[in-house]
């Protein structure tokens, strides 16, 4: 059946505490007595999911849109049965595979043999079933050679192929991956995108969450912009990109909960001008950083996306090979790059990230927060201006 | 109960696997593998003979055969129910990354730690054979009662752990009060001695719920005698509360474990 409906959200709430969680009997003793002697003490609540309802039908792909904090991967975690809503109903039909976190259930000491039994169990499978595929996950993950190795002497590269190779020889009915939480694993989210595309042609629903607006775009017909854990808007996923990035562009909305914050981000060239630059010529980007709270290891990403959201270019400090930096509360950090727009006329966005690599947290996003134009004398199309010429034309006679 | 057990059943592989990888992890660490269990249970029954001998010294009376049987016979038992018991306390928080990313029963976990543990026992019974042969203790039917005691004793250690596995997950300090009761326990528990040695007090000792399961062991294998029925029944009573709410309290927190851990 081709319209049966895979995934159902009906009014999903969830409420988290925020603050002073007691998790030792030491702790939580103490806290007793005085909650008696002081009368109740608030706890901070709130909502991470508000009224959250959609359905997805079978062979469907459904992209979740929404901004750093919004409830996306709140969400998933829901729907892969991880967390519980406080109020409200979920349905998933068929065998569910989450492409999360790959090896998340690999143990060092053990080889890759034994692994691939482990993780596949983890993930559902049967041992019958890993049996089965067993050949066929290593030749996938390329490592026969290494296959009884102990994964402790595994480079992370191939970690992550080998547990790539087992979730994506789970056969699920529904498939949810979050890319979110895989930032800057180039390979993984390429060879994301190529399972995808593969458990569709399958005739499996796929929900898909990832800042890449693009990847969304060409494989979901339908999304939802979710914000604040409530569902903004679901429809065609065009129509939703387009709303999530004039929301985004907007500029920044409350900065007042983050630990750091991106203030400001330009670009401009040695003459003071701002909007329009030659192709090939040098340009300075600043970006300019807040803290409300001591924050440590810190490192700008910045990226140049097209007119359509590609992504033409993206670097960061840390992989320019620049310190990470600290701030204390109410500090600034001025951090300047030198770019040359080899760039191919057109329209092209400036975004920047506040992100930590060392335990992969993203402080602050601003995508578009800097638009301007690129112009050449030369007429090129595509990414990247190679700066052409003509050398010689000649007709060669046989 | 039954949701709990349907849901572990579908995951049998799972919980196969888990057991699997505790116990190859435990052996591949240790440069002797599996000479290691049993090295672990003979110096147990070591350490029990210099107390048997210590006793015997200060009663004058001498140290007989019965009583290797008898040392060997409770320790083992003994040191699977705290193995386990401190491996699945801290099984669901040592493997925090399962419990936030993958969803499958989270009771895996500790009935994996209770498993691997009953592993080790099993290796650890050869010793215990060895025991009894060299004692010369021979067999009598009485020796049907030693399954139930087991199972007694599965059942108990099973639910408790479920129990603590949750506990410290709320609670990070459990995992230090149970070290704490586990390593003093012994002396509360008839292990290196008889509860009727100590007359009438012996009473207060056998209220320790794994302590009538070890007398009665010690009754059916090496006495030749049936076990205390009062006992073996208050035994029991523990057993089925344990494996009864264990379960339910458990699955009555699982909804929380990702997100309190």
């Amino acid at each position: 059946m081709a319209d049966e409906v895979m995934v159902e959200a009906k009014g999903l709430w969830k409420k988290f505490r925020k603050g002073e969680i007691y998790n030792s009997l030491r702790d939580l003793v103490p806290a007793l007595v005085k909650r008696r002697l002081a009368g109740e003490l608030e706890t901070r609540e709130f909502w991470a999911l508000k009224d959250v309802s959609f359905q997805v039908r079978r062979g469907e792909a459904f992209g979740i849109i929404g901004a750093n904090g919004a409830g996306k991967s709140t969400l998933l975690k829901h729907l892969s049965g991880i967390l519980y809503p406080t109020r409200g109903t979920l349905s998933v039909k068929g065998r569910l595979s989450a492409l999360i976190e790959v090896g998340a259930g690999f143990h060092p000491d053990l080889t890759g043999r034994e692994n691939v039994y482990l993780y596949g169990t983890i993930l559902g499978m049967s041992r019958e079933e890993v049996r089965r595929k067993f050949d066929a996950i290593v030749a996938f993950s390329g490592l026969e050679e290494f296959i009884d190795t102990p994964v402790k002497r595994y480079s992370s590269g191939m970690f992550a192929r080998l547990g790539f190779s087992v979730s994506a020889h789970v056969e699920p009915d529904v498939l949810i991956i979050d890319e979110v939480l895989s930032v800057g694993d180039f390979l993984f989210q390429r060879k994301s995108l190529e399972r995808m595309k593969e458990v569709l042609a399958s005739g499996a629903t796929v929900l898909f969450v990832s800042h890449n607006l693009r990847a969304i775009t060409d494989l979901c017909q339908r999304s939802i912009l979710i914000d604040r854990g409530q569902v903004v808007l679901e429809g065609p996923t065009a129509d939703v990109v387009r709303r999530y990035m004039d929301r985004s562009a907007a500029g920044p909305t409350d900065n007042g909960d983050k630990e750091a914050y991106i203030s400001s981000v330009s670009i401009r060239d040695d003459a003071g001008t701002t909007l329009q630059f030659d192709s090939g010529q040098k340009v300075t980007v600043e970006v300019e950083i807040t803290a409300n709270a001591a924050a440590q290891k810190l490192a700008v990403v910045i990226e140049c996306c097209d007119d359509e959201m590609y992504d033409v270019f993206n670097t960061s400090t840390q992989r320019l090979g620049a310190t990470p930096f600290a701030l204390q509360p109410g500090e600034k950090e001025r951090v300047t790059f030198e770019l040359t727009l080899h760039l191919v006329p057109g329209t092209y966005h400036l975004g920047a990230y506040l992100y930590r690599y060392d335990i992969q947290k993203n402080f602050d996003t601003r995508t578009r927060a800097a638009t301007f134009y690129v112009v050449s004398p030369v007429d090129v199309r595509g990414a990247a201006h190679l700066e052409p010429r003509v050398l010689g034309q000649e007709t060669l006679r046989p | 109960m039954t949701g709990f057990l349907r849901a572990l059943g579908k995951h049998r592989d799972l919980l196969v696997m888990l057991t699997w990888r505790d116990i190859r992890i435990k052996y591949k660490q240790s440069v002797m593998g599996f000479l290691w269990a049993l090295l672990m249970p003979t110096l147990i029954v070591s350490a029990g003979l210099v107390v048997k001998l210590g006793l015997s010294r200060v009663s004058g009376r001498p140290v007989v055969m019965a009583q290797l049987a008898t040392v060997t016979l409770k320790a083992l038992p003994w040191a699977f129910f705290v193995g386990a018991i401190r491996f699945a306390t801290t099984s669901l928080t040592s493997n925090v990354s399962l419990v936030t990313k993958v969803a499958f029963p989270r009771a895996v976990f500790p009935l994996a730690a209770t498993l691997s543990a009953l592993f080790d026992f099993g290796v650890a019974s050869i010793v215990v054979v060895i025991a009894l042969v060299v004692a010369r203790v021979g067999v009598s039917v009485q020796l049907l009662w030693v399954p139930l005691l087991l199972v007694l004793l599965i059942a108990q250690t099973a639910g408790c752990a479920l129990l603590l596995a949750a506990a410290n997950l709320f609670f990070r300090d459990v995992k230090y009060i149970v070290e704490v009761i586990m390593t003093f326990a012994i002396f509360f528990t008839p292990v290196f001695y008889e509860a009727s040695m100590f007359g009438r007090w012996g009473t207060l000792l056998m209220l320790n719920p794994v302590a009538p399961i070890l007398e009665g062991l010690n009754d059916a294998v090496v006495l030749h005698r049936a076990p205390n029925p009062g006992w073996t029944l208050y035994a029991a009573a523990f057993a089925l509360f344990f494996i009864v709410v264990g379960p339910k309290v458990f699955a009555h927190l699982e909804p929380q474990f990702a997100e309190s851990i």
